[in-house]
């Protein structure tokens, strides 16, 4: 462009606006707009029958039997609605996936990202998203036939088929990708400069990971494992089919249990009126399961954000 | 560790310049892959001065991949308690070099080094690189502290290297010596990450001191800093010279001239001059010198 002249108008330069492209412009703003408000409205939605159903369910129970309760019998002439034995059942196969998938996890995210080859990495990501993606009834099958049949009643025939440590386990297997994937991504994270400052003060690759890219990582990896253990207390089908039906208070892996999940599960199943406290019970289990995974995706959230943070 | 422990040197290895050509042979002679010693550098090098050899490069190669020939037949050597200047234009090999000296080249997938490098004698490249680490410190381009406090940023390596004494009184003499002391010293448990950059590359000399090693390598240590760190930074180097051998990349000649005793001038991969640096900025022996420290090209 030479140096504007005083002449501004230039017979060549046609500024209106294109008839055409303008409307089509406002069309596509207003149809992706709409798209991003219809899942928060059904979000809204979602919650907003939950809170509902659940605010009928309370006005019959009250909260704090709910919440502290230890007998759960949700059909028959008397029912109780003390939740606690599908929380207890919940955080069981919950302890039990975490006690699988955080150290296994964990470790395979820094065997990848610090010790493996270029050669090995290249399978072992695939691999893990091969874990992935395997529908969660096949593990729930996976789980009742050979973890609990083959491996469990191998060693004593006499424990119940359906049990927490079958379904925990197999929870547990399958949220290590998650754990993996979200770790390894911290730890890739780690300034490659933190290391090579380590590695000239003499320390070993074992110190090195240990004593400085974990400790770097350690919010994402926390953060991974909050993300899992939420994925683990809302995961359903596995423990609808190897847990168990049977809502008990207790610590026993080997007893047959029911979770939150479990329990909303075996009711839409049923054939339970609509209206009743039993049918309310459902949305009030799941308010609660709700608002617990909420929690610690906030959580992991919050934890994201300050590791973000530091470096 | 024992393996380039400075208390083994012995009078074998111990290289004083008095007699430069009979050190070279001495040098041939114990290093059997080693045919030919320095050429003309090693002379001027010699004649500048009587300080023992630190560190003798020979014949040093080093390629990234099969086909980068990133440096080409080195053969130098560092002086004992001087502050030796690597300089030259971008991508003349300078900061590989540097690396080559505590082998923290090996940490760059897909290299080759062929050739030697002897520390107090000690070829390091038949040694444990770890142990060669814990006895050559290193500062790096952009400061690099830990994510941790100050206190722990400076006794972590002498932590993981086994170090049994008064903690407190290490940190107080590392940071001393590193001139960041009175800076700090009211908030030693303080994130280190809260500091300037320049006060941050001081903790990184802090923490290669904690380690106690003979010597430190400095790859281009000011270039993330501004002039008045730059300034202080360089004091610092001068009082440590007296202590420990130093080698310092840089791209300011500026810098090399005001910090180092000895500059090594490189290009393309190759070593073209090394002398006492007043000399090789004075009265540079090869054209190529003349004309980057003078400013005509780099």
């Amino acid at each position: 462009m030479s140096q504007p002249s005083s002449d501004a108008s230039d017979a060549s330069m046609d500024l209106s606006a294109n008839l055409y492209r303008s409307p089509r412009e406002q069309l596509v703003k207003y149809g992706l707009g709409l798209c991003a408000v219809l899942t928060i409205l059904t979000t809204l939605g979602i919650v907003g029958i939950l809170l509902y159903e659940s605010i009928g369910f309370f006005s019959q129970v009250s909260v704090i039997d709910f919440l502290t309760g230890t007998d759960w019998e949700f059909a028959g002439a008397d029912p109780s609605f003390g939740v606690l034995p599908l929380v207890s059942g919940t955080l069981l196969i919950t302890g039990i996936a975490a006690a699988v998938a955080m150290p296994i996890g964990l470790a395979s995210a820094i065997y990848i990202s610090e010790y493996a080859s270029p050669g090995a990495r290249r399978w072992l990501k695939p691999a893990l998203e091969v874990l992935a993606g395997v529908p969660t009834v096949v593990y729930g099958f996976f789980a009742l036939t050979f973890v609990s049949g083959v491996i469990i009643q191998g060693f004593d025939s006499t424990l119940p088929p359906l049990n927490a440590l079958s379904a925990g386990l197999v929870v547990g297997i399958m949220i290590i990708p998650m754990v993996a994937s979200v770790s390894e991504d911290a730890i890739q994270a780690v300034p490659k400069s933190l290391a090579a400052g380590a590695y000239a003060l003499g320390a070993t690759k074992f110190e090195v990971v240990l004593r400085v890219i974990v400790p770097a990582a350690l919010s994402g990896i926390i953060a991974s494992f909050i993300l899992a253990l939420s994925r683990a207390i809302g995961e359903t089908m596995i423990v609808a089919i190897a847990a168990g039906a049977t809502a008990t208070l207790t610590a026993n892996p080997l007893e047959s249990i029911q979770t939150m999940t479990g329990f909303i599960v075996q009711v839409a199943k049923g054939d339970i009126d609509q209206g009743t406290v039993s049918y309310q019970s459902l949305f009030a289990v799941g308010l609660l399961l709700y608002l617990i995974t909420l929690g610690m995706n906030l959580a992991a959230n919050w934890i994201i954000r300050r590791y973000r943070e530091n470096y | 560790m024992a393996s380039v422990d400075p208390s083994n040197v012995g009078p074998s290895s111990t290289q004083t310049d008095t007699a430069p050509s009979t050190n070279s042979t001495a040098e041939d002679a114990r290093q059997e892959d080693t045919t030919t010693a320095a050429t003309g550098h090693d002379g001027n090098a010699a004649s500048e001065s009587k300080a023992e050899t630190k560190i003798a490069v020979s014949n040093l190669n080093f390629w990234y991949g099969d086909d980068t020939h990133a440096l080409q037949d080195i053969t130098m050597n560092v002086k004992a308690n001087r502050v030796t200047a690597l300089i030259g234009p971008s991508g003349c090999g300078k900061s590989t070099l540097i690396r080559c000296f505590n082998r923290m080249n090996e940490l760059i997938p897909n290299t080759t080094l062929e050739g030697s490098v002897h520390v107090n004698g000690q070829n390091i490249y038949q040694a444990d690189p770890v142990a060669v680490r814990r006895h050559i410190g290193m500062v790096f381009q952009k400061p690099n502290p830990f994510p941790k406090t100050i206190y722990k940023n400076v006794i972590w390596g002498a932590r993981i290297n086994g170090y049994t004494g008064n903690e407190d009184a290490l940190v107080e003499r590392c940071l001393r010596q590193a001139a960041l002391w009175d800076e700090v010293k009211d908030n030693l448990h303080g994130s280190a990450y809260n500091l300037s950059g320049g006060q941050q590359q001081r903790l990184c000399i802090a923490r290669a001191l904690a380690v106690e090693p003979d010597i430190l390598l400095m790859d281009e240590p000011t270039s993330a800093l501004d002039p008045v760190a730059t300034g202080k930074f360089e004091d610092t180097i001068s009082e440590l010279r007296s202590e420990y051998t130093i080698v310092v990349v840089t791209h300011s000649m500026q810098q090399a001239s005001r910090v180092s005793d000895e500059t090594v001038f490189l290009y393309m991969g190759r070593l073209i001059e090394m002398g006492a640096t007043e000399q090789v900025f004075t009265r540079p022996q090869q054209e190529r010198t003349e004309a980057y420290v003078t400013g005509r090209f780099g």
